[in-house]
């Protein structure tokens, strides 16, 4: 072996396994191109680009996962890609679309003739005893049941390619390994520019124009949705992202609804029908009518409106039953009867339990068990077990040995990563991704997902990820999907196409953002006030503890001596109720699962409250800590002033803003003029807190006067943190959105603010502020307090309720 | 026999539905013992979208939604049906039970249509209790029909029929620890515990002409839903394609005024009327039944 150029002058490969980059011979020539531009990078110029993708990646919210709290489920992804040049990539993207064409022959066979079993080729139970075998969807016929498909593949020491796992029902990783390849090539920009690497963004356009052309009835503009089982779902970011990537509705199940045959989307603007549905979410779960009846995520008729013909799902439903890792060891057999054709792209040896309960019973050495069933199960090491696990292991298997196969595993493959130590060699799969175009060809991603495991056995799903880079032996053209196509577009303004579900969770962002803003200036005014007076004896701090209470944050009955503390949780403690971070945690979920609809620029600000705010054991550093989140949440409020479009998507998030700023307008302003001890010390606080001192004192030049400031706070609609401000805005809002064409009479919600904007108008603060006259008062800004919340509740029954009931079955 | 069929479901709701989906399985089966002269089914308030097609278990299974908002549902399946007692079998004649267990596991070209009711289903699980129920009665060498009534005897011995005891959501599970139930839980235990020992057996729904005590006039509506089981005896020129129906509630081998309307795997598969609707609160359902010989 030649001595290895200076980048991976200290790599060593495991022997005996494949490694990527380094063979026999030293360093593969396809890798001779990274090498070289990596050397004169320098082992600091890694770092660097390692931190600046560890930044882009986490900036554009890239999970595995919607549950930010897990932080070990961090998207990671190596600086260096894997590299294959085009003249060993072609026989593989041949080898996947033949292995894509027989499932795709074999689903057709099993929902309808059966002739595989028929004939002896698989034994009934591979199918029968599948859990994704759908006997609704039999004999439904359907245009391209299979539209996309994943393979994950290993490499045997001497090079070959084999499968492990088909994906055939919702096959995932597509979008990651698009994300991989954006952030990848702006890290490594001069690299990527320089070398012709094949891109991705035609798949992505294939995939498009594959899913339009299974529109039923022909449609120009066939409505395309992805269906996404919500923001709890692991690969929600990859729903989100590729949704908005391939300029799709993103919708959850009650998002649609079945009516006549016929899907539709459930928006603002009323009913849109759907043409084809690209699914996400899983088989049985899809239709609580026909299928799993404790499904809360599907679409009750969906069958039906399949078996009409009216509505295109892909991959169609029942797609799940080609993934039984059983049906790998029938390869060749399958690929003879089916499609008459040699078997290209071997599996690794798998043995069926239901064909044979010894070989999972008692597997061979080195061989991994796995469930028939669950491609995502992590394959489990016999080896590897403490007795104990093995017993309950054994029995499992024994209990059902058809629930399992056995396979044989290569050595496990090799890939250099970017570590500490310099480039380590690790563990790797690769993931590649097939689809469907307009004329129903098959066409395969040039990249792929590449997996890396932290050592020798350990998960995939946990481990980090690299691009893959297929070298062209061609020059390469950009292509991007926002190209504009050579027909003319209509011109549209506005954008109804918003699911309510959308707008709720639009509605909470905004409420959630301002919520987190009031608090956060409450809480200042009271940290910098206990910098001055530390065991809290005066005033201004009795009023701020007033308003805490108001606030619903703090108890009553706690002491003026238990406020430095309680403040201080409030700012800080992770998990109490109302306290920052806990708002900060809704904001970010509500904000997460409206991801496709917010700008990058956006997210990233919600995202990054995250890191501003972090735990903060003492006074001068909370006080920091909110002064940062204070300009972050501007930055976000600006966003939505000067950022955003002025349809419903814009008027939910500012409903909801105004909304909670009302609300926390009024009760501050019930603990000020109705709670107070000392009116003078609350007023200066409420002003303070409105962000209204300055113009107070430029308006009256004169010492602190009851009349004058609620006037200011309550009936001033100059003043943009006016309750009369707040509400104007709600009016405009609620005038603006979409209404029923036929619909003579306010909404109720209108009818709420209408009656606001009287009695905010009619107030006289002159009159009210009058001694002897504070239980008027009160009674008043609690009669607004009741109208706000019912306003709230309008809002909610009229755009944004999904009440969905089931009933059980008669006896 | 010649029978008249009323099977009228009410659905009463506290609010407005707004739009509810349904499955039914209400059209009773052509048998080459029972033939359908008639059926009819009628839906109130107006269906929208109603289709007829035929399940994988080859019943006649209809689709309907109702999509203006309503309190009430009614269903109404009315049909005329003439059923005549298959011949009886020689249960001793019957081959051996592990014989047919057998076949099946090697999946025998000629039960490639029966494998799947040997398999565990959505409300029949491979429970351990099932390989324990019974296990006198499979004797070795035992033909199969004569141990599967052995089964069902005990069955009809050892649990006590209590119509307030459980639901339709009951688990199989609980019926057959405590030993009682209804029809339907009486059926899933003889599915379960032959299918435990590798045979095929199948879920029937379906009506029973009740016969007034002596000397008391008929009730007419008083009549329920059914349910049996059926086992396959490994010989598909015995029964119906081999198939065997075997009573557990009535302790019999169901003759001529046993009326199928559906058979599945289980309960799941078969269920007369099922919905999902948006809103509507709660709700109350009243079944009533009329079997009518005619």
């Amino acid at each position: 072996m030649l001595p290895l150029p200076l980048l991976f002058a200290g790599y060593s490969a495991p022997p005996g396994s494949w490694d990527e980059a380094v063979g026999t011979a030293g360093l593969r020539p396809a890798w001779d191109g990274l090498n070289e531009h990596l050397t004169t990078l320098g082992a600091e110029g890694l770092d660097h680009r390692q931190e600046q993708i560890r930044r882009l990646v986490r900036d554009n919210g890239v999970a595995y996962t919607a549950n930010l709290a897990a932080e070990e489920r961090q998207w990671r992804l190596d600086p260096l890609p894997v590299v294959l040049p085009e003249d060993e990539w072609q026989p593989l993207a041949k080898a996947v679309i033949q292995r894509a064409r027989l499932l795709e022959a074999y689903l057709e066979d099993i929902y309808g003739p059966q002739s595989v079993v028929r004939t002896g080729v698989v034994h009934p139970g591979l199918i029968l005893g599948h859990p994704q075998f759908l006997r609704p969807v039999h004999g439904i016929r359907v245009p391209g049941r299979l539209q996309t498909y994943a393979a994950d593949l290993v490499r045997t020491p001497d090079g070959r390619w084999q499968v492990t796992t088909e994906h055939t029902q919702t096959p995932a990783g597509a979008g990651f390994a698009l994300e991989n390849r954006i952030v990848l090539s702006r890290a490594l920009a001069d690299l990527y520019r320089e070398t012709a690497v094949e891109r991705l963004a035609g798949f992505f356009m294939t995939l498009r124009s594959g899913l339009r052309a299974l529109t039923p009835a022909h449609r120009d503009n066939p409505r395309i949705v992805l269906l996404t089982p919500g923001p709890a779902a692991e690969t929600y970011f990859e729903h989100a992202f590729l949704a908005r990537y391939l300029g799709l509705t993103l919708a959850e199940g009650a998002d649609l609804t079945v009516r006549g045959d016929h899907v539709f989307l459930k928006t603002l603007g009323g009913l849109h029908p759907v043409d084809v549905i690209l699914r996400r979410l899983g088989d049985d779960w899809c239709d609580p009518l026909e299928l799993r009846g404790d499904s809360l995520l599907g679409i009750a008729g969906l069958v039906g409106a399949v078996r009409a013909g009216n509505v295109v799902i892909a991959n169609a439903l029942g797609t799940g039953a080609g993934e039984h890792l059983g049906l790998l060891a029938r390869g060749p057999a399958l690929c003879r009867h089916l499609l008459n054709e040699d078997l290209l792209l071997e599996a690794v040896p798998t043995t069926w339990g239901g064909a044979d309960a010894r070989a999972v019973l008692d597997p061979g050495s080195g061989d991994v068990l796995r469930p028939a069933h669950g491609v995502r199960a992590a394959p489990i090491r016999p080896g590897d077990l403490s007795e104990s696990e093995a017993v309950t292991l054994a029995e499992r298997i024994c209990a059902a040995p058809q629930r399992w196969v056995a396979q044989t595993l290569p050595p496990t493959a090799t890939v250099p990563v970017w570590t500490a130590e310099g480039l380590v060699a690790r563990p790797s799969t690769l993931r590649v991704f097939a689809t469907r175009d307009a004329q129903g060809r098959w066409q395969v991603m040039p990249g792929g997902l590449v997996r890396v495991a932290d050592h020798e056995g350990a998960s995939f799903e946990r481990g980090g990820t690299k691009d893959l880079w297929v070298l062209a032996d061609h020059p390469v053209q950009p292509v991007s999907l926002l190209t504009p196509a050579s027909a003319p577009v209509r011109l549209l303004r506005g954008g109804v196409d918003l699911p309510s579900r959308v707008a709720d969770n639009l509605f909470w962002t905004g409420r959630y953002a301002e919520r987190l803003e009031d608090n956060a200036r409450l809480l200042r005014s009271g940290l910098t006030r206990l910098a001055d007076d530390p065991r809290a004896t005066g005033p201004g701090l009795a009023a701020i503890a007033a308003m805490a209470v108001r606030l619903g944050i703090r108890p009553a009955k706690r002491t003026m001596a238990q406020l430095p503390e309680d403040l201080l949780a409030l700012a800080t403690a992770p998990h109490q109720d109302g306290s920052l971070p806990a708002v900060r945690r809704k904001l970010q979920q509500s904000g997460a699962a409206v991801r496709d609809r917010v700008s990058n620029d956006t997210w990233r600000i919600i995202s990054r409250l995250d890191l501003d705010g972090a735990e903060a054991p003492d006074l001068a550093e909370a006080i920091t800590h909110l002064d940062r989140l204070l300009v972050g949440l501007s930055a976000l409020a600006g966003m939505g002033t000067e950022n955003t479009t002025r349809g419903p998507a814009w008027r939910f998030l500012d409903l909801g803003r105004r909304l909670e700023r009302a609300q926390f307008a009024i009760d501050l302003l019930r603990a000020t003029f109705v709670d107070a001890t000392n009116p003078v010390a609350a007023m200066e606080v409420a002003l303070e807190i409105f962000d209204s001192s300055i113009t107070y004192r430029t308006r009256y030049l004169t010492t602190l006067q009851q009349a004058p400031a609620l006037d200011m706070l309550l009936v001033d609609q100059t003043n943009p943190r006016s309750v009369a401000f707040q509400v104007a805005r709600l009016s405009e809002h609620l005038t603006a959105l979409p209404a029923d064409e036929d619909r003579a009479l306010p909404t109720e919600s209108e009818r709420i603010v209408l009656r606001l904007r009287t009695s905010i108008d009619l107030t006289d603060a002159t009159e009210l502020c009058i001694p002897g006259r504070e239980d008027d008062l009160s009674e008043h800004l609690d009669a607004l307090a009741r109208d706000l919340a019912a306003c709230s509740d309008a809002i909610t029954a009229h755009y944004l309720s999904h009440a969905t009931a089931r009933r059980s079955p008669a006896s | 026999m010649r029978y008249r069929v009323t099977h009228i479901t009410t659905y009463q709701y506290h609010e407005p539905v707004a739009v509810s989906n349904n499955l039914v399985h209400l059209a009773p089966r052509q048998l080459p013992h029972q033939r359908v002269l008639e059926h009819s089914l009628q839906i109130a308030p107006e269906a929208v979208a109603l289709h007829e097609h035929t399940d994988w278990f080859g019943n006649r299974a209809g689709t309907f939604a109702i999509e203006r908002p309503h309190r009430q549902l009614i269903v109404t399946s009315r049909a005329l049906i003439e059923r005549s007692a298959p011949p009886a079998i020689e249960a001793g004649l019957t081959m051996a039970w592990e014989r047919v267990a057998g076949a099946i596991g090697r999946v025998d070209p000629s039960l490639l249509d029966v494998v799947e009711f040997a398999d565990e289903s959505p409300l029949v699980p491979a429970l351990p209790a099932f390989a324990d129920y019974a296990d006198d009665d499979f004797a070795p060498g035992r033909p199969i029909l004569d141990t599967a009534l052995a089964v069902m005897h005990r069955i009809y011995r050892e649990f006590r029929y209590d119509s307030e005891a459980t639901s339709v959501n009951t688990p199989v599970g609980e019926a057959l620890a405590r030993r009682h139930g209804v029809c339907q839980d009486f059926s899933l235990v003889l599915i379960g515990t032959l299918r435990a020992r590798g045979l095929p057996a199948r879920y029937v729904s379906g009506y029973l002409e009740t016969i007034p005590p002596p000397g008391k006039p008929r009730m007419v509506g008083a009549d329920a839903t059914h349910a049996w089981a059926q086992v396959h005896v490994g010989d598909p020129s015995l029964g119906e394609d081999g198939w065997i129906d075997l009573d557990p509630t009535n302790d019999c081998i169901p003759g001529d005024s046993h009326l199928t309307v559906a058979y599945g795997r289980d309960f799941a598969d078969v269920s007369p009327l099922k919905g999902m609707i948006l809103g509507g609160g709660q709700a109350q359902v009243k079944v009533s039944v009329d079997v009518e010989r005619q």
